[in-house]
């Protein structure tokens, strides 16, 4: 019987129409451009100016914040202005934007692909080298990695866990990079252990990979302290409180993180990530981002540098299809629609989905005949019809009673609804509100 | 048999004597001293518990007012001047005048101005768009249209026109503030109603600088300064690329309509057809000044 959470969940329909394709190189553009906050918490502090010159891996904007990341140039060549574009969030944001010329990498970056096991450095130079190469949660959440590293005192942390459950429909990045660069992963994986001092490493995997778990079974059996758990697919199994249920067990407490039930919980790409980081002083400056859609000629998984316009990737999977109804930045589930192709490649932009007209429409909205279906799926256990009532009726104080700050925001309310009503959208507006609410008060 | 009947009838009435001098005693220990005032003053606000004074109804509107020293801070926006000179009479207080009010939507990106380059498909509410993106067209400051305001109206004084924009209806139109609070966006502003009902203002929202601005607008502010320069009055200042008129400054000559060059400051109820400032210029004319304004945006930068 293999494991999973408890609590709700639904089953979407997969369609991971590029889960055989190897990883691409994308060719590197001819212009990037790279936002300044492509992390939660505060943006980076800008270090160039028009006209400088950079090399691939610089240190372009420094960490503004404790909850911040640095940003490194992902190309070389030099910077060409620093404007405001219009990013995934829909709001014109600073960026900086490079003009490619060459491609000239930092010196102290170790280019080739040796891999290299032994892990030289202590706990803090560790955090130290992954806080410097600007690593955020590569997941989607984009939380300062280096933060998550350094658990607060007194806290007792015994598994870390793995995320490569990929559960958003349609997206491969995670799974292309498991079966290319297993190894890697796992001297990752090592370097967290001895960075956090956990006991033990659980590396969740869904079973609708059964390729990646066979190759991780084979390699973490030479480890003690590494496990693979196979998992019984269901969305949102890569939520962290999900996937902490699934493999441990453990329940995090309303409000609280994964570390109050001694969990750390680390992206699969991240782990490679600190690897590169840790062992190739490589800046996180390219990610593997899934091109996917039904309509799309070439889906597939390519790596790219950060600040890639989402049409360059586009064009590279075989141009954008005529009846494109939506961009998607990521999956189909958490996703977000964009605006326009001109978008980049963010840390935290793990897929680009095409939509087509059909698929993309929203069906007509009806009243709430409350079936309950939406309090069966939610993985939190809340009510998303009331939640959506009391959002619609601005009645904060009750949300806070209904915890809504528990949401996670996975959409699964919505997906099952047969009334077709727009719970999650209201959902978040009242999360939102509610949120403004508690901080006033303090 | 009929001894019960008479015995019950006897007992309850009983009881009822009983009770109801335990209860007398009891509401004359705990009696709440209340201003007869409240009550007068209650009865001379209209009634209407839309908030729009800043406190949870007409009850404590009537409150605050027999509370207060004095009445300066205190206005009911529905009742105006009138309503509250009859609430000072009541508590024999002295009321200052207070211009009528009215909500002006400060946009005027209608279809025709403001082009659409994505659709917006999601739920229908304008604090859920803006949370999700800036909007449609270009410009990130103005009426997204979904109506969030039409929904806080309890006077139903505000609809959307045909042009996507909402319409405030100048005789119910109470200034109660309830649309300017549920505007996301916040371009509606409660201005001076103005002699006659003629106004002057700039509906227009947009911050950003001209060409931007320009581009994603026809009748965008871009903050040219040509209305500071012209108003005889210093009633217009330009802030973050975008002009303002102080109601409370502004005499009405309307030189600033005539020099606005897109046409985002807005006269209304004047009894000229309002001059709109190129009727029809040519399609050259337009190019050249595009040009002149991305000049200057490029000199900025």
């Amino acid at each position: 019987m293999l494991k999973t959470f408890k609590l709700g969940g639904i089953h979407p329909p997969e369609n991971k129409l590029s889960k055989d394709k190897p990883i691409e190189i994308l060719p590197i553009p001819e212009k990037v451009i790279i936002p300044l906050g492509q992390h939660i918490g505060a943006p980076a502090k800008i270090l160039v100016k028009k006209g400088d010159s950079v090399k691939v891996g610089q240190l372009i904007a420094e960490k503004g914040g404790f909850i911040s990341a640095n940003i490194h140039s992902s190309v070389s060549g030099t910077v060409e202005k620093i404007a405001d574009i219009k990013d995934a969030s829909g709001y014109p944001k600073p960026a900086i934007h490079i003009k490619v010329d060459g491609d000239e990498w930092d010196e102290s970056i170790i280019k080739d692909d040796n891999l290299i096991e032994t892990i030289s450095y202590e706990k803090e130079e560790i955090v130290k080298r992954v806080e410097a190469a600007g690593i955020v949660g590569l997941g989607g959440a984009t939380f300062p990695t280096n933060v998550k590293l350094m658990p607060p005192p007194g806290s007792n942390s015994e598994f870390l866990i793995i995320n490569a459950v990929e559960c958003e429909p349609y997206l491969t990045a995670d799974h292309s990079i498991m079966l290319k660069r297993a190894k890697e992963i796992i001297v990752g994986i090592n370097i967290i252990i001895k960075a956090t001092g956990v006991k033990k490493a659980i590396i969740g995997i869904e079973n609708n990979k059964p390729d990646a778990i066979k190759l991780f079974e084979n390699i973490a059996s030479t480890y003690s302290n590494i496990e693979v758990c196979p998992l019984k697919m269901k969305y949102p199994q890569g939520g962290e409180k999900q996937l902490i249920k699934a493999t441990t067990g453990r329940e995090v407490p309303s409000g609280a993180l994964p570390i109050a039930v001694g969990a750390i919980v680390q992206n699969v790409g991240t782990v490679l990530a600190i690897y590169e980081a840790v062992q190739k002083n490589k800046p996180l400056f390219e990610r593997v981002v899934t091109v996917t859609g039904k309509k799309i000629n070439k889906p597939g998984n390519y790596l790219c540098r950060i600040g890639t316009p989402i049409g360059n990737l586009i064009e590279a999977a075989g141009g954008l299809p005529e009846d494109t109804g939506k961009i998607i930045n990521g999956g189909p589930m958490m996703g977000k629609a964009l605006i326009n192709t001109d978008t980049p490649i963010t840390k935290g932009s793990s897929g680009v989905l095409l939509l087509d007209i059909k698929e993309s429409k929203r069906k007509e909205q009806n009243d709430c005949i409350r079936c309950a279906k939406c309090i069966n799926v939610c993985p939190m256990g809340l009510e998303p019809y009331l939640l959506m009532s009391l959002a619609e009726n601005n009645n904060l104080e009750r949300l806070e009673e209904e915890r809504i700050m528990d949401c996670i925001e996975c959409g699964s309310c919505s997906y099952t609804c047969p009334a077709n009503r727009a719970i999650l959208d209201y959902i978040r507006l009242g999360k939102g509100r509610t949120g403004q609410m508690i901080r006033n008060r303090k | 048999m009929y001894f019960t009947f008479l015995l019950t009838i006897i007992s309850l009435c009983a009881i009822g004597i009983a009770a109801a001098i335990i209860l007398y005693f009891v509401a004359q220990k705990f009696k709440v001293d209340e201003d007869p005032r409240i009550d007068q003053v209650e009865e001379a606000l209209p009634g209407a518990n839309c908030g729009g004074c800043g406190f949870p109804g007409c009850r404590g509107m009537a409150e605050a007012c027999v509370k207060a020293e004095d009445l300066d801070s205190l206005f009911c926006p529905v009742g105006g001047t009138d309503t509250m000179k009859d609430v000072a009479s009541i508590l024999g207080k002295e009321v200052k005048e207070q211009a009528p009010k009215i909500a002006v939507v400060r946009c005027n990106g209608t279809c025709e101005n403001r082009p659409r380059k994505n659709t917006y498909d999601g739920a229908l509410s304008c604090a859920i768009q803006s949370n999700l993106y800036g909007g449609e067209t270009d410009c990130q400051f103005g009426c997204l249209g979904c109506g969030d305001c039409v929904s806080a109206c309890q006077f139903d004084a505000i609809h959307m026109g045909e042009n996507g924009l909402p319409i405030v209806d100048q005789d119910t139109c109470v200034a109660c503030g309830a649309c300017v609070s549920a505007c996301p966006k916040d371009i509606i502003e409660l201005r001076n109603k103005g002699p006659k009902d003629r106004r002057v203002y700039v509906a227009c929202k947009n911050e950003d600088k001209g060409g931007i601005a320009k581009k994603a607008c026809n009748t965008a502010c871009i903050g040219c300064m040509k209305c500071v320069k012209e108003c005889p009055f210093d009633a217009i200042t330009v802030k973050n690329n975008l002009s303002y008129i102080d109601p409370d400054k502004c005499k009405l000559c309307r030189k600033c309509v005539a020099v606005c060059p897109t046409g985002a400051i807005q006269a209304v109820n004047f009894p000229t057809p309002t001059p709109k400032p190129k009727p029809k210029v040519s399609v050259k004319k337009d190019i050249d000044k595009e040009k002149a304004i991305n000049k200057t945006e490029k000199k900025e930068e």
